[in-house]
């Protein structure tokens, strides 16, 4: 059976998703920062966090975004097989949601229409959109704004299968020592193991959309998100890259069947406002 | 140390300045960042070169910055009844290849978060300037310090307008002081290099 769902309600939802993923900062990570700053000693540390946790209870307070960049709109769609989009484009239905929640939300226009003549857009489109089509009637919409001061700091490496789990800890541990105080630690970082250069890419974006305190299912890698965590507050970074325990809030691993020949790996670096926020219709 | 200064700052204000210190900043700082100090930049070096030999004051800048600070920042829109959106610091090192020429040009405090340049900190030894960092994604919490914005060059430019914003106990740490001690030099960042000795060989060749 057929459902058909109408373009002009995508829209609506998108808008919304969009405002509330900006100015609402999710209750694992503020779960995590409130438990990371009992474990902080140095007054450079905690003074940061601190300031953090108050300016989240100030955005949510005053309904302002909780960092002024309010990012590039990813939005990752699961789109059942049995909907039929009424009324519209599916892909014009998400990018008029951003336009809608970003004026309405009073949110930053990031996004420049030419990567090198850089003239703002003005309403912070166009989004974007990875679709995923899958059985059954629901639509599945999960917004995720990325802000680039974080994003700036991510990388992608096609290891060779002898390199191995090392290696993987090797560039993962790389990247977040490079990236430094620059991308607003505490981090949260999504990883990437397998499948393909893109592919990789794109795991370790919707790794950051994975809640904190949900491990990957496989006991193996689960470990492996506890020990890569574990050994990036160990770097000293800090908060804000004062120096501290608290480099990392989490740490998510999405992996997937890769060729004979390759380990692609990818580390996409999320700051302390990773946002997300997923509708099912 | 908790210190409370008011902009302009002075030689001594500045000199007096430690890596680490907590200030708390009022009165004006202009926000520039990405857009806007590739024009300026431009503007600048028309006037007086990239080394700004003599032209110290900052003629040809589009705002009057020499001495004064600046913030790299770009905020959100103000909603009703607002001074001005959430507003935290930007990422510095991207204004690095730009920030020794606005140096030159009479430039002393900048406001952002993350590392310098070494070309940067040899510009704020050889000027008598200072880095604050302002805590990045406390963007909330700094628009509430914030009781005036205007936009005083590039309104074109949206968000990467260059506003005067008139700030109340901005919360910062000193990064860079005027002596070249920088917060983020330690552990990891160290690699090997004694920084005393980057900003001492720039000294060594300018004498």
């Amino acid at each position: 059976m057929i459902r058909h769902i109408m373009a002009d309600n995508i829209t609506e939802h998108v808008a919304s998703l969009c405002v509330e993923a900006n100015i609402i900062q999710g209750e694992d990570i503020r779960r995590r920062m409130a438990d990371s700053l009992a474990a902080e000693r140095e007054t450079l540390a905690r003074n940061t966090l601190k300031i953090l946790l108050k300016n989240a209870d100030i955005s949510k307070e005053e309904q302002i975004p909780i960092c002024q960049d309010t990012g590039m709109v990813v939005v990752f769609v699961e789109l059942g097989q049995d909907v039929h989009i009424a009324g519209g484009s599916l892909a014009q239905a998400i990018h008029d949601g951003v336009a809608l929640g970003y004026r309405r939300g009073f949110l930053r226009a990031s996004v420049v229409a030419d990567p090198i003549e850089r003239k703002n857009t003005g309403d912070n489109t166009p989004a974007v959109i990875h679709y995923d089509i899958v059985p059954g009637g629901n639509l599945t919409i999960t917004v995720a704004p990325k802000g680039f001061g974080s994003e700036n700091k991510s990388g992608v490496k096609m290891l060779t299968p002898a390199d191995g789990i090392d290696g993987i800890e090797g560039f993962v541990l790389d990247t977040v020592k490079a990236a430094g105080p620059d991308p607003c630690p505490p981090l949260v970082v999504g990883v990437g193991v397998g499948g393909t250069m893109e592919k990789a890419a794109l795991m370790a974006k919707f790794a950051l959309t994975r809640p904190l305190d949900r491990s990957h299912p496989d006991p193996f890698w689960a470990a492996e998100e506890a020990r890569l965590l574990d050994a990036i507050n160990g770097l000293d970074i800090g908060p804000a890259g004062f120096g501290g325990r608290t480099t990392a809030l989490g740490l998510n691993i999405e992996t997937y069947p890769t060729h004979i020949a390759g380990l692609p790996v990818a580390v996409n670096i999320g700051c302390h406002v990773t946002r997300h926020g997923t509708v099912v219709l | 140390m908790d210190i409370h200064l008011r902009t302009p700052l002075g030689d001594s204000d500045i000199r007096a300045l430690s890596v680490g210190d907590s200030v708390y900043l009022s009165g004006v700082v202009y926000t520039a960042r990405d857009a806007a100090h590739k024009r300026i930049y431009e503007l600048l070096k028309a006037k007086g070169g990239e080394d700004g030999e003599g032209s110290e004051g900052g003629e040809g800048a589009p705002f009057p910055f020499a001495g004064q600070v600046v913030y790299y920042a770009g905020p959100c829109p103000a909603g009703p009844g607002r001074v001005i959106g959430s507003i935290g610091p930007t990422t510095s090192g991207r204004m690095d290849r730009y920030a020794p020429t606005l140096m030159a040009h009479g430039l002393r405090c900048m406001i952002g978060k993350g590392r310098r340049s070494d070309a940067v900190l040899s510009s704020i030894v050889r000027f008598g300037g200072v880095y604050f960092i302002a805590v990045g994604g406390a963007a909330a919490l700094m628009s509430r310090c914030v009781t005036g914005a205007e936009v005083v060059a590039f309104p074109e430019l949206g968000t990467e307008a260059v506003r005067a914003l008139t700030v109340v106990d901005f919360p910062l740490v000193v990064g860079i002081d005027a002596q070249g001690r920088d917060i983020y030099k330690r552990g990891i960042d160290q690699q090997g290099i004694d920084q005393r000795d980057i900003y001492q060989r720039d000294i060594d060749k300018k004498v």
